[in-house]
């Protein structure tokens, strides 16, 4: 995997935060009771009758330029296979240091390993050779693109060539690989 | 009007941050005092050579030693992950604050104790003098540190520094929390550690001398803390809108009551004035005022912990 960068984009023209990609991690990872590493963000604005509604389904960004990793002090979160961040709980000390770190608070620790925890783009699943993630498997609008950043023709980096997009506190200096198609 | 919903709920990171507890403030607090108490036992080791301290000044760098480990065990109590400790000492993460620290701490450690051991009267070496004039190796690291003391006294000087300031920096590198986000906080915190040092020191049965010239230096010390958060504060202020957001908690925010009169006002103004009035009228310098010293020391630490946690990016939310 070591020319391949995965990356994520979330369709907010359609996704409609059913929130099953929020149960299908949970599901899939098994993460700790009253504890997610995806949820849905829904923003409203404006007085009725002129009211938008923007609707976000968000998770770890795996920046290019991670903080988390940056200030870790036992290696423990790395920069993984295929660009994705990751973190070794068996190197965790749980000092907490990354989670204070994330602009984005995309962690916390799983309080039955004390560990720090976050998506994981579901590296479990990449390397058994599933080339999906539990929550882009779900997603009944089919909203999540997730794949090849580095491959032209992946259906994210076409969707990212034809649509615009954003990712989320760019000015954080983090180099998000988690976009949002407008 | 703008109405934000999110389903996360995660504990101590929904609704705000919170998941540095009290164990950390109270390290950063233990870790300037012995900064300062490092930095200025040295500096007297320097200076004043010749001249006989007092019983309880000589005694003072075991302070290091002792108050190193106190805080060292509240921050290992911090820990998620405890018994992964060891997992600092196998690495060096140059980029990482914390991993500077985790060296730092074990390099404070001979430093102190060698530099306290010379200082210490033959008289209260007792057992412990006769079983190292024992041991070979002990004897040996006596005899070289005797002969070193003005390089151990450097060496007090400058790993006081570096941990001073490594604390401050440890928040100030975080540039998820805008509160902390500053350059200043560094100096700002070995300062501070200076002054909360120098109090600490004014709680023992020192000589008159040595009390009135750590009373002086600590006046000058909190003018400079003053001047360094006020400096903090103005590159908040004039930064953008993540940083004046973060201002905004401690100017009107749920902090601002907390950190003007504890931190400000009986932290560093009330002390400045009593020394400065007790240096006006020849008294000997008191230990009230470095209790409110230390108190607002602690208070600093405290609330910038606890505040800059609840700091962040907001900026994004009305992006399309
Ligand atoms: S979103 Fe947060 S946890 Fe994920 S890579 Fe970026 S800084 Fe690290
Ligand atoms: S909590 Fe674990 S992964 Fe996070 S910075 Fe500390 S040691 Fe690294």
């Amino acid at each position: 995997m070591s020319d391949v960068r995965f990356g994520m984009a979330i369709d907010t023209r359609t996704c409609v935060g059913c929130a099953a990609c929020v149960i299908g991690c949970k599901t899939e990872n098994a993460t700790a009771p009253e504890f997610s590493r995806d949820w849905i963000y829904t923003l409203l604005e404006g007085e009725y009758p002129d009211v938008r509604m923007t609707i976000r389904s968000e998770r770890c960004n795996h920046c290019e330029d991670a903080p988390c990793v940056t200030v870790c002090p036992t290696g423990s979160s790395h920069y993984g296979p295929g660009g994705t961040v990751q973190v070794n709980p068996d190197k965790c000390s749980g000092c907490k240091a990354c989670i204070t770190a994330c602009p984005y608070d995309a962690r916390h620790i799983d309080p039955r390993s004390g560990a720090a925890d976050k998506c994981t783009f579901c590296m479990h699943r990449l390397e058994s050779g599933i080339t999906t993630t539990s929550c882009q498997e779900i997603c009944p609008t089919q909203s999540i693109y997730f794949g090849d950043l580095n491959d032209p023709d992946s259906k994210i980096s076409r969707a990212l060539a034809t649509r615009e997009a954003y990712v989320l506190k760019p000015d954080a200096g983090t180099s998000p690989k988690h976009f949002y198609l407008k | 009007m703008n109405e934000i919903t999110s389903t996360r709920h995660n504990h101590l990171i929904d609704p705000t941050m919170h998941v540095w507890g009290w164990e950390i403030p109270l390290y950063l607090f233990l870790g300037g005092v012995v900064a300062g108490v490092m930095i200025l036992t040295g500096i007297r080791f320097l200076r004043g050579q010749g001249r006989e301290p007092s019983p309880a000044l000589a005694l003072m760098p075991w302070v290091a030693p002792i108050a190193i480990s106190v805080g060292m065990f509240f921050l290992w109590l911090d820990l998620e992950h405890p018994f992964n400790a060891w997992r600092f000492y196998l690495t060096f993460k140059l980029t990482s604050p914390m991993s500077w620290g985790a060296w730092i701490l074990l390099g404070v450690y001979p430093a102190s104790i060698l530099l306290a051991w010379v200082g210490t009267p033959e008289r209260h070496k007792a057992r412990i003098g006769r079983w190292v004039a024992r041991i070979a190796l002990l004897r040996r690291i006596e005899g070289w540190a005797k002969n070193n003391t003005v390089f151990l006294a450097r060496l007090n000087i400058v790993m006081g520094a570096a941990l001073g300031i490594y604390t401050g920096v440890l928040l100030g590198t975080m540039a998820a929390r805008p509160l902390w986000n500053s350059a200043l906080l560094g100096p700002l915190f070995l300062v501070s550690g200076l002054s909360t040092g120098a109090a600490f020191m004014l709680l023992f049965g020192l000589s008159d001398d040595e009390r009135r010239s750590l009373s002086r230096a600590d006046m000058g010390l909190i003018a400079i803390e003053l001047g360094l958060l006020g400096l903090w504060m103005m590159g908040l202020a004039t930064g953008g809108s993540a940083a004046q957001g973060a201002l905004a908690v401690i100017l009107g925010g749920p902090y601002t009551a907390a950190f003007w009169t504890l931190v400000v006002a009986l932290g560093l103004l009330a002390p400045l004035a009593g020394e400065w009035l007790e240096y006006k009228h020849g008294a000997l310098p008191g230990r009230g005022t470095a209790v409110l010293v230390l108190l607002g020391g602690f208070a600093l630490r405290w609330i910038l912990v606890f505040a800059g946690q609840a700091t962040g990016w907001v900026t994004e939310i009305a992006m399309r």
